[in-house]
């Protein structure tokens, strides 16, 4: 079947089918040795991208920039809102309007959630989500299927454990609806207060995934395929008091990584802070660098995909 | 004689099938009492072939089709009654669309729709029965639906 993935807005992972998924890994594979830089190709010459950065980041802005930089596009944009007109207190209607004038597709991320959602109604080009608020980041959560498939050659059927912020970590909120549409098993360690939100488990049921919950870590590395950690995030809290009492509880290190399976695998989406001690890093669990690096790929086959069509 | 729980009105609206215990949100949703000086009169747990109900009864105004939709919201099972005379001349089941808007809030303070921009609130439906909506923007399920109405 061929998809269609022109002038698409990537605004959410659930405005996608499995097929479509599927579609979109397959030929981010084409572009490895591209995002490495033993080829070029030029497909994307004629086209300007938008980086429309209103929030910090460091690895989701990179990629996009060296995506589109690969591809033979170029880019326009901001990293620093305090520079636009937005602090003259310009909608972000009007900043998408004025964009969408500039370039051929546009990169948004944005503190408020639904921001994406609200850029796609005001331009005509495409827009990719980067993350708005505590709401969606469709390509971290491809990069992530991206990551578990090309390490475990499928993504059904691996024992996935989600551990850390379950409650504000957006992250693994749309991964964890992804794996269950790929029948992955799930189990979600958590503090108490940071538990999985109920809706999140609900859509994993919906797609018959019964997922384990669980504040013991020790149990569940056991029998783990994929470990995925998460920062606990002190941005999203709303009050440092939950922070202080939840930071620090988890731990990945060496002493806990015995009991895991050989060929166990570990993700974050970085920045990482005390969650995973530095000595794993040397381990060949530690697969969280060349994680970051498959952003370029899954970004690059993105912005063709939505410029231009397959063209590898 | 049989009594009667409230009395028949001349003319008016009687907003039937309400979800027990939900009559004092249709009456928020309705601006009532600051929207009318008429008679208002709520019925509340009465026992109905479906269970228990409630009801109202507005003298003097029939409801316009926008103020229907937000009832929906609240009372999906609801019917409306246009009395004129004591005699029903109209009689709608209220309908849910399958997307409202501009007419609740979204309960999440961080939002875009709640920000400064050009955009009227949207919800789309996300189950009628029970009835579940989620903001089109944030995706964000709010618990008590009847808070946000607009």
């Amino acid at each position: 079947m061929k998809m269609n993935f022109k002038n698409r807005d990537i605004v959410s992972i659930k405005d996608f089918s499995k097929t479509d998924i599927t579609a979109i890994l397959n030929y981010a594979k084409h572009m490895i040795p591209y995002a490495k830089g033993e080829k070029q190709i030029d497909i994307l010459k004629k086209y300007i991208l938008s980086s429309l950065f209103f929030e910090p980041s460091t690895r989701t802005r990179l990629s996009f920039e060296s995506a589109m930089n690969r591809l033979g596009g170029r880019v326009i944009g901001f990293a620093d809102p305090s520079a636009t007109s937005q602090k003259k207190g310009e909608s972000l209607a009007d900043t998408i309007r004025m964009a969408d004038a500039y370039s051929d597709i546009i990169v948004i991320r944005h503190p408020q959630e639904g921001a994406a959602r609200l850029a796609a109604e005001f331009a005509e080009v495409p827009i990719i989500n980067a993350g708005d608020g505590a709401g969606q980041h469709p390509t971290q959560c491809l990069l992530d299927l991206f990551t578990i498939l090309t390490e475990k050659k499928r993504i059904e059927k691996n024992h996935i454990v989600l551990l850390g912020d379950l409650k504000y970590g957006r992250t693994v909120h749309s991964l964890a609806y992804a794996l269950s549409l790929f029948g992955a098993e799930l189990t979600f360690v958590s503090p108490e207060s940071l538990k999985m939100p109920k809706e999140v488990i609900n859509e994993c049921k919906e797609f018959g995934v019964e997922p384990n919950s669980t504040v013991n870590l020790d149990k569940a590395i056991i029998d783990a395929d994929v470990l995925y950690v998460t920062r606990i995030q002190k941005e999203r809290f709303p009050d440092a008091e939950e922070y202080n009492r939840v930071v620090g509880t988890y731990k990945v290190d060496n002493e806990l990584l015995k009991q895991a399976k050989k060929d166990l695998i570990i993700m974050h989406p970085l920045p990482r802070v005390t969650e995973i001690d530095p000595e794993v890093d040397a381990t060949h669990h530690a697969l969280y660098f060349k994680q970051a690096f498959n952003g370029i790929p899954i970004r690059m086959a993105l912005l063709s995909l939505v410029l231009e069509g397959r063209k590898l | 004689m049989k009594e009667l729980k409230i009395i028949p009105i001349k003319n008016g609206t009687v907003i039937d099938h309400i979800t027990a215990g939900y009559a004092v949100k249709v009456l928020r949703v309705l601006k009532i009492p600051e929207s009318t000086s008429s008679v208002v009169s709520v019925a509340m747990n009465v026992s109905g072939k479906m269970g228990k109900k409630d009801i109202v009864k507005v003298e003097n105004r029939e409801l316009d089709p926008h103020e229907l939709d937000k009832i929906a919201l609240i009372a999906p099972k609801a019917t409306i009654n246009i009395i004129r005379e004591y005699e029903v001349v109209k009689k709608h089941k209220v309908e849910l669309p399958n997307e409202v808007v501009g007419i609740a809030k979204c309960s999440n303070p961080t939002c875009i729709s709640n920000a400064r921009e050009p955009v009227k609130s949207r919800f789309q439906i996300v189950s009628k029965d029970p009835l579940r909506i989620k903001c089109y923007y944030c995706d964000r399920e709010p618990e008590d639906i009847a808070e946000g109405i607009i």
